[in-house]
């Protein structure tokens, strides 16, 4: 089976992405689905990571979170987040099939990002709604 | 579950090379990353234990060219075989388009072959797919054990185990002198390419 979506549809995603958390100092946002494929990616061009092996791991990651989570009678662990000495990194769940991954400095607090990411998810939600399937 | 990006001209598909613990399947994906590094751009990533095990999965992505103007980028990944792992191999096997069994043809393992077939079919039903269904080929390793005198079961033997209900292509293989590795790799992409074409048709005509 295979998806897609809309080309305008994936603009409105970048769109916002780029204005809601890089415009206000997030390193870099990939939008993922839980394979591990890459939906979108957008970053302040300040820095390269090698996506793909890093969306693999992300959704790897957090499969393995949510199924510890099981395993000790939680549906989902509701922060998951990485803290380094110069860069950080934050999973939020959009769905069951998507999840945001957000990297950003020590000049974003975390209370603040966690606030942009949900404002954020709220959109996607409505873009995402109508991926067409095959 | 292939992804089809119409902004980025891009497809991503997932394929899972599933099978035993020690049967060959992260040599797979290193045999395939010695004879291509010119089109992998990264390393390959390996989340391995001290004894060098898998502990998570290997992860490789693998460009083949384009279809109807979209790049193909072929996601590698490998699960770990042991039977206590089986929680993370449902989590890597979490929208996968294609799958290469990698069984071991050691005689003294013939069992722990079928288990992990046994274990396939039942987490790719926790998915709502079927083993049938799915995009699938065996590939029976180690068949250069036979050199140094250690029993190995026979193709024959081999299909019968395995291949009786699934009769998907199968090929002996020696993912450690590289015989057959890239040949399986091919089919897989081969078979699992169809599928995601007919949606590009679909989408590039829309």
């Amino acid at each position: 089976m295979s998806y897609t979506l809309e080309h305008k549809q994936l603009e409105a995603i970048d769109d916002l992405l780029q204005h809601d958390l890089i415009d206000m100092g997030v390193t870099c946002v990939l939008l993922i689905d839980m394979a591990g494929n890459i939906i979108a990616n957008i970053d302040n061009g300040k820095r390269k990571h090698d996506i793909y092996s890093l969306a693999a791991l992300a959704a790897g990651n957090f499969g393995a979170v949510s199924a510890m989570a099981k395993i000790i009678g939680e549906d989902e662990f509701s922060l998951l987040f990485h803290k380094g000495k110069k860069e950080n990194i934050h999973f939020s769940r959009v769905s069951d099939e998507f999840l945001l991954v957000s990297i950003f400095g020590n000049q974003v607090s975390l209370g603040f990002l966690r606030l942009k990411v949900a404002e954020t998810i709220k959109t996607i939600k409505d873009l995402l709604k109508t991926a067409k399937k095959f | 579950m292939a992804f089809i990006n119409p902004k980025t001209k891009e497809v991503q598909i997932k394929i899972v090379y599933y099978g035993p613990g020690r049967g060959g399947k992260t040599t797979n994906l290193e045999y395939i990353y010695s004879k291509y590094d010119h089109r992998i751009k990264t390393e390959m990533v390996s989340l391995k234990t001290h004894g060098d095990r898998t502990l998570f999965f290997d992860f490789m992505p693998f460009d083949i060219g384009s279809v109807l103007g979209y790049a193909i980028k072929i996601q590698l990944y490998t699960v770990p075989g042991q039977v206590k792992y089986n929680a993370t191999r449902r989590v890597v096997l979490r929208g996968v388009d294609g799958i290469v069994f990698v069984a071991d043809a050691t005689k003294s393992v013939r069992e722990k072959n079928i288990l992990s077939l046994k274990n396939l079919y039942e987490n790719l039903k926790s998915y709502n797919k079927s083993i049938f269904k799915v995009p699938l080929v065996l590939q029976y390793n180690k068949m250069d054990l036979a050199e140094q005198g250690i029993p190995l079961l026979s193709f024959d033997r081999m299909q019968k185990d395995m291949n009786a209900q699934l009769k998907v292509p199968a090929f002996p293989a020696s993912a450690l002198t590289g015989t057959n590795v890239i040949h399986t790799m091919k089919q897989i992409i081969k078979l699992t390419l169809p599928s995601v074409q007919q949606n590009l048709k679909e989408e590039v005509m829309s």
